[in-house]
C-alpha cells in the first residue's frame, strides 16, 4: 500500500543502515545555521534529539512540562540499557541483540529498524561514558554488566538501580552546553497543544505557558515528537503523574498515523495498589528477577491464612512453597519476558493463591540470594566456617550494593524489610510499545513531522525487553535522528523562516483556546480525576491482561459514553491564565477518553495473542505449549495503523505488512 | 486520622501570600503525603475551591519535582526521602501540618506551593558537562579503566535530583551542597578532568550570581538532602575552586 511506505532501503540488514547514511542528503554548515527544528519533550530521546541537533548547527527549539528537562519521565528508569559490547565474552552480537528484540517482541517489529538499534547500541554507551555518566565497574575498572528478562547473555549496562537518571542527566548535560551556546531555546513549563500544518507540512506548534497561560506560536521546518508513552490512559500506571499522550494525539488527529494502540506492557515486578486513593503504582526494577525468586504457596489454605494475615511467609517451608515460573519455564525461570512473567502472577492469583489481603500479589524472594552471596564472599574473604548470621550479614552487604536504593522505596512505601521477608509484588501498567506510526526515518505520516522514543511504535513490536526503552530513545535521539532529519532538511536551505501570522496558526491557535475557554467555563458536577479513575477501570478490567471480544465491545462502548458525559459535566476551577494544574489535567484526560476507544477498537481487531495483548480466544489448546498464547502469523503478521477520521470509532485501519527475512518466525518458547 | 493543615496560599509571583487552615479527615496512614493532599484538593473542588498547587510528577524520588517545606523541614520529617515518599504514618491523629513552600530569595514562589528552580538551571548551564560532541566514534567505553571506588564516589555525587531541599534547609540559603554534586561528579572522573579549572571556577560564579548565600558549614543541608549528598562534596568543590583561583592567578 503506498500510503504506508516504509522506506527500508534495500540490500542485505547488515549493510542497510551504512549504504543509507553514505547516500543521504546532507545540509552543509552555513545552511544549517537557517534552519530551525522544534523537539517537544526532552526525555532521553528527546533531551538527546535536541542536543544533538544543536551540536550539529540547527536552530532548536525544545519544550517540556517539568520545569528542568532534568525531571523528564526517563528520570525513573531504574534498571539498565542494553548493549551489543559483548564485554562479558558470552557470545553477544548485533545480530544476537536484534535477534532477542525481535523474538522478545513476537514478531510485531519491523526487522530492519531493529537491527539499526542492535548496530547504534555500542555507541550509546561510549557516548554516555565520554559524557561521564558513572556507570557500575567492577574492581578492574571496566563496566560491569548484569542479566535481564528474556536473554540469555548479559548486555545490560547500569549506574546502581537509577541508569535513567544517570543516562538523562548525561544527555541534560549536553543539552546544558547547547543552551549555554544558544543553540537551543529551552522552553519549559510548556506544553505543546497541537501541531500546525502548512502545504501539509509540519511547519511549528501551538504551546501553553503553563506559568502564565499565554498561548503561544512557535515555527520551524521540521517538528519533533518525543512525549513518551500513553500508559497513564489506565490512570494508574508506573509513569509519572503528568505523563499524558496529547501531543501524540494531537498529531494523530492532524494526519499522523497511530500504530498498535492496544499493544501495551503490564510489568511484573510493581508494589501492589492498597486503596482506592491510590494515586500510581511504583515500579520494581526488573533487575530484582536476576536474584529474586518468586513463589506463592503450593497451598490453598496458607493462601488463605496470608490473606487474613494469620501467617507469615517466611513461616511456609520450603516444599509448601510453588515456585510457578521455575516449575512452568524451567529453561528461563524467573528471567522469561515480562508479558510471560505477568500472566503467570495473575494466573496464580486468580486462582486464589495471592498473598495479600486483597489477594492480587506474588512474593519476590531474596533470601536464596543472601545466602548464596554470603557463602561466595566467605569463600573469597577465606572465612572457615561462617556461622549463619555471618554469611547473613556478609550477603545481605551485596544484595544491598547492588539494589539498595529499591529495597528502600520499597520499605517507605510498604513498610516493610525485604531484606527479612519477601517483597510483595503484582503487574500494573508500565510501557506502551504502541505509538505513533514512522517510516524508516521515524518520519511520521505528516511531512516533516518526527517521533521518537516511547511515543513511537517503532521497535518494541508487541513487548518490550527489558533495558531496551533506555537504548532506543537515545538510538533515536543521537544516533538516528540526526542523520534521517538532515535528508529532509536538505530541502528546506531556501525556505527561509517560517511566519506564525499565517491563516494556519490563527486556525489551530483559535482551536487550542476554545477548547481551554470550554472547560473553564463549563460549569460541571465532576472533578477531571473523577472521569480518569472510571476511565482507568474500564481499561484495566476490559483491556488489560487478558482481554477477550465480549470485554473489548463492552470498554468500546462504555468509554464512548464515559467520554460524552465528561464533555458534558467535567468541572475545572481556576483561569485560563494563570498556573492551573487542574486545566492541564482536563486536556490530557479529554484526549486519553479519544485514545482508550481506539485501543480497544484495535485489540478487539487483533484476534491472536501476541506478546504484551492476550486474547482469551486464541491460545494453545495442546502439546508442550498448552495454556500458552498463540500467534497467529498467516493472518495479524501486520502493524496496524489507524487513520483519524472525526470519531475514534470513524478510525480507517491500515496495514503495514511485517517481512521476516533473517528471522524465521517461530512461535516463543521460554519453556 | 483528621488532620489540621496550615497551607501557604499565593496566588502569582505579584500577590502577598497568606497561611490558610484545612480540615482533612479520614487520612489512611498507608496513604503518602501528596496523596493526602490529593484527597484535600478533590475536597475543594468539589466545593467549587481552587486546589493547592504544588510541584510533583514521578511521586518515587526521582525526579526532584516535589519540594514542600513541612513542619520547618524540606521533604518534613523522615530521613533520606522526598516529599512524596513520605507517607502518613509519620502523622498522628489530631495532628496540625504546617505546609510551606521553599523560602530562599534565589527560589521566588510561583504560585501556592510551586517555587521557581530556573536559577539551578543556570549553574548547570555554566559547567555542568563535559564538551563532547555526539559522533559515533568517541573511544571505546572500556579504553579508560577507572577505579571501582572513583566511579562510585562519581556516582553517589551523581545521584543528586536537584530539588533544592539544601537550600531551603540552609539559613543561608545557600547552593553549595547542589552545585559541589556536580562538579564532585566530574572532578572524580578522568573524562571530567580535562575542563575542571573553568568548571569550578563558572559554576561557583553563577552561583553567587544568582543570589545563593555563603556557606558557613552548618550541615543543615546534608541532614535534608533526600539523596544522602555527602558534605565531602562542598570540601572537594572547594579544594577544587583553590586550586583553580591559583591556576588561574
Ligand atoms: C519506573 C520506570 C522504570 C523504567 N525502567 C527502565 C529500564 O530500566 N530500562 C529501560 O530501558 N526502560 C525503562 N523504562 C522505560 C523508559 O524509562 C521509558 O520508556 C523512556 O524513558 C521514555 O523516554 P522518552 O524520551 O521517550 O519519554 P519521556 O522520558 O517520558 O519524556 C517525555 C518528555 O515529553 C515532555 N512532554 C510530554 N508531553 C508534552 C506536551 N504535551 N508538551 C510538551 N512536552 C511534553 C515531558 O516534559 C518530557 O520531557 C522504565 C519506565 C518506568 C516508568
Ligand atoms: S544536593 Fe540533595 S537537597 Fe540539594 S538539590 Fe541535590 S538532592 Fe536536593
Ligand atoms: S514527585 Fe518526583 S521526586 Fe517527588
Amino acid at each position: 500500500m503506498a500510503i504506508l511506505d516504509s522506506k527500508v532501503p534495500k540490500g542485505p540488514i547488515k549493510d542497510k543502515w551504512t549504504t543509507y547514511k553514505d547516500k543521504i542528503n546532507l545540509v552543509n554548515p552555513a545552511n544549517k545555521r537557517h534552519i530551525d527544528v522544534i523537539v517537544v519533550g526532552t526525555g532521553l530521546a528527546g533531551g538527546s534529539a535536541a542536543a544533538t541537533l544543536a551540536e550539529l548547527g540547527y536552530n532548536v527549539k525544545a519544550f517540556a512540562y517539568q520545569d528542568s528537562p532534568r525531571r523528564a519521565h526517563s528520570i525513573a528508569a531504574q534498571g539498565g540499557i542494553n548493549a551489543a559490547k559483548n564485554y562479558m565474552g558470552d557470545g553477544d552480537s548485533n545480530y544476537r541483540l536484534f535477534y532477542d528484540t525481535v523474538k522478545g517482541g513476537d514478531y510485531r517489529s519491523r526487522e530492519a529498524n531493529v537491527y539499526r538499534l542492535a548496530e547504534v547500541s555500542a555507541n550509546i554507551i561510549d557516548q554516555c561514558v565520554a559524557q561521564g555518566v558513572p556507570f557500575a565497574r567492577d574492581y578492574g575498572g571496566l563496566l560491569d554488566n548484569r542479566s535481564f528478562g528474556g536473554v540469555l547473555v548479559s548486555r545490560t549496562f547500569y549506574a546502581k538501580g537509577q541508569t535513567g537518571q544517570q543516562l538523562l542527566l548525561g544527555a541534560y548535560s549536553a543539552m546544558n552546553r547547547q543552551i549555554a551556546r544558544g543553540k537551543i531555546d529551552m522552553y519549559n513549563r510548556h506544553e505543546m497543544l497541537d501541531v500546525v500544518k502548512v502545504d501539509g507540512k509540519a511547519r511549528g506548534i501551538i504551546a501553553r505557558n503553563l506559568v502564565t497561560g499565554e498561548i503561544e506560536r512557535h515555527s520551524a521546518h521540521a517538528v519533533v515528537i518525543a512525549t513518551g508513552g500513553y500508559g497513564n490512559v489506565y490512570f494508574l500506571s508506573t509513569n509519572a503523574m503528568g505523563s499524558n499522550a496529547t501531543a501524540a494525539w494531537k498529531i494523530h488527529k492532524k494526519g499522523a498515523f497511530f500504530a498498535n494502540p492496544c499493544f501495551t506492557q503490564i510489568h511484573p515486578t510493581c508494589i501492589p495498589r492498597t486503596g482506592d486513593y491510590q494515586s500510581k503504582l511504583t515500579l520494581m526494577s526488573e533487575s530484582l528477577r536476576n536474584d529474586g525468586r518468586i513463589w506463592v504457596p503450593a497451598k490453598l489454605e496458607d493462601a488463605k491464612a496470608l490473606q487474613e494475615g494469620r501467617l507469615k511467609p517466611t513461616q511456609i517451608a520450603e516444599e509448601d512453597r510453588d515456585y510457578y515460573l521455575e516449575r512452568r519455564y524451567p529453561a528461563f525461570g524467573n528471567l522469561v519476558p515480562r508479558d510471560v512473567a505477568s500472566r503467570a502472577a495473575k494466573e496464580r492469583c486468580d486462582a486464589g493463591y495471592g498473598v495479600n489481603a486483597t489477594g492480587e500479589a506474588v512474593y519476590l524472594d531474596f533470601a536464596a540470594a543472601i545466602e548464596r552471596y554470603g557463602k561466595e564472599q566467605a569463600k573469597i574473604h577465606n572465612i572457615s566456617n561462617p556461622s549463619k548470621q555471618k554469611i547473613y550479614d556478609l550477603g545481605k552487604a551485596i544484595v544491598e550494593a547492588k539494589y539498595g536504593n529499591l529495597f528502600q522505596m520499597y520499605e517507605k512505601i510498604v513498610d516493610e524489610n525485604p531484606y527479612e521477608t519477601p517483597m510483595m509484588i503484582y503487574p500494573a501498567t508500565h510501557y506502551t510499545m504502541g505509538g505513533v506510526w514512522v517510516d524508516y526515518n521515524l518520519m511520521t505520516t505528516v511531512p516533516g513531522l518526527y517521533c521518537i522514543g516511547e511515543a513511537n511504535f517503532s521497535d518494541h513490536g508487541a513487548n518490550r525487553l527489558g533495558a531496551s526503552a533506555l537504548m532506543q530513545g537515545l538510538a533515536d535521539g543521537y544516533f538516528v535522528l540526526p542523520y534521517t532529519i538532515g535528508d529532509y532538511l536538505s530541502h528546506e536551505i531556501r525556505t527561509g523562516k517560517i511566519p506564525t501570522d499565517s491563516p494556519e496558526f490563527d486556525e489551530a491557535e483559535k482551536a487550542v483556546k476554545d477548547r481551554i475557554e470550554f472547560f473553564i467555563t463549563n460549569k460541571g458536577s465532576h472533578s477531571v480525576d473523577y472521569y480518569h479513575k472510571k476511565l482507568g477501570k474500564i481499561m484495566w478490567e476490559k483491556c488489560g491482561m487478558s482481554r477477550n471480544e465480549k470485554g473489548l465491545k463492552e470498554a468500546i462502548a462504555e468509554i464512548k459514553a464515559l467520554r460524552e458525559e465528561f464533555w458534558k459535566e467535567v468541572k475545572v476551577p481556576g483561569g485560563s491564565d494563570e498556573l492551573n494544574p487542574e486545566l492541564e489535567k482536563a486536556g490530557r484526560v479529554a484526549d486519553f477518553l479519544e485514545l482508550g476507544e481506539l485501543f480497544a477498537m484495535d485489540a478487539l481487531n487483533r484476534n491472536e495473542s501476541c506478546g504484551g495483548h492476550f486474547r482469551e480466544e486464541s491460545v494453545e489448546l495442546d502439546g508442550e505449549q498448552k495454556g500458552e498464547a498463540k500467534r497467529n502469523d498467516a493472518e495479524y503478521a501486520y502493524v496496524a495503523a489507524w487513520e483519524y477520521k472525526g470519531e475514534p470509532s470513524d478510525s480507517v485501519l491500515h496495514k503495514e505488512q511485517l517481512e521476516f527475512k533473517d528471522i524465521e518466525l517461530k512461535q516463543r518458547s521460554y519453556k | 486520622m483528621n488532620l489540621t493543615l496550615k497551607i501557604w496560599r499565593q496566588k502569582d509571583s505579584k500577590a502577598k501570600g497568606q497561611m490558610v487552615d484545612y480540615k482533612v479527615t479520614d487520612i489512611s496512614e498507608h496513604m503518602s503525603f501528596l496523596e493526602m493532599m490529593d484527597v484535600l484538593n478533590e475536597g475543594l473542588v468539589a466545593k467549587g475551591e481552587e486546589p493547592v498547587a504544588f510541584d510533583h510528577d514521578c511521586r518515587e524520588g526521582i525526579c526532584g519535582m516535589c519540594s514542600l517545606q513541612i513542619n520547618g523541614e524540606p521533604h518534613g520529617p523522615d530521613r533520606g526521602i522526598t516529599t512524596c515518599q513520605l507517607h502518613m504514618r509519620m502523622f498522628k491523629d489530631g495532628d496540625t501540618i504546617v505546609i510551606e513552600p521553599w523560602r530562599a530569595a534565589a527560589f521566588p514562589v510561583i504560585k501556592d506551593l510551586i517555587v521557581d528552580r530556573t536559577a539551578f538551571e543556570r549553574i548547570q548551564q555554566a559547567g555542568g558537562y563535559i564538551s563532547v560532541n555526539t559522533s559515533g566514534n568517541t573511544q571505546d567505553a572500556n579504553a579508560i579503566p577507572i577505579s571501582k571506588e572513583a566511579a562510585d564516589k562519581a556516582m553517589d555525587a551523581a545521584t543528586c535530583i536537584g530539588c533544592g531541599a539544601c537550600v531551603a534547609a540552609c539559613k543561608n540559603a545557600s547552593a553549595m551542597l547542589f552545585t559541589s554534586a556536580k562538579v564532585s561528579q566530574f572532578a572524580l572522573l578522568p573524562q571530567g578532568r580535562v575542563e575542571a579549572t573553568d568548571r569550578v571556577m563558572n559554576m561557583v560564579k553563577q552561583m553567587d550570581l544568582e543570589g545563593f548565600g555563603n556557606c558557613t558549614n552548618t550541615g543543615a543541608c546534608e541532614v535534608e538532602c533526600p539523596k544522602g549528598i555527602s558534605l565531602e562534596n562542598i570540601a572537594r568543590m572547594n579544594r577544587e575552586y583553590l586550586a583553580a583561583s591559583v591556576a588561574k592567578s
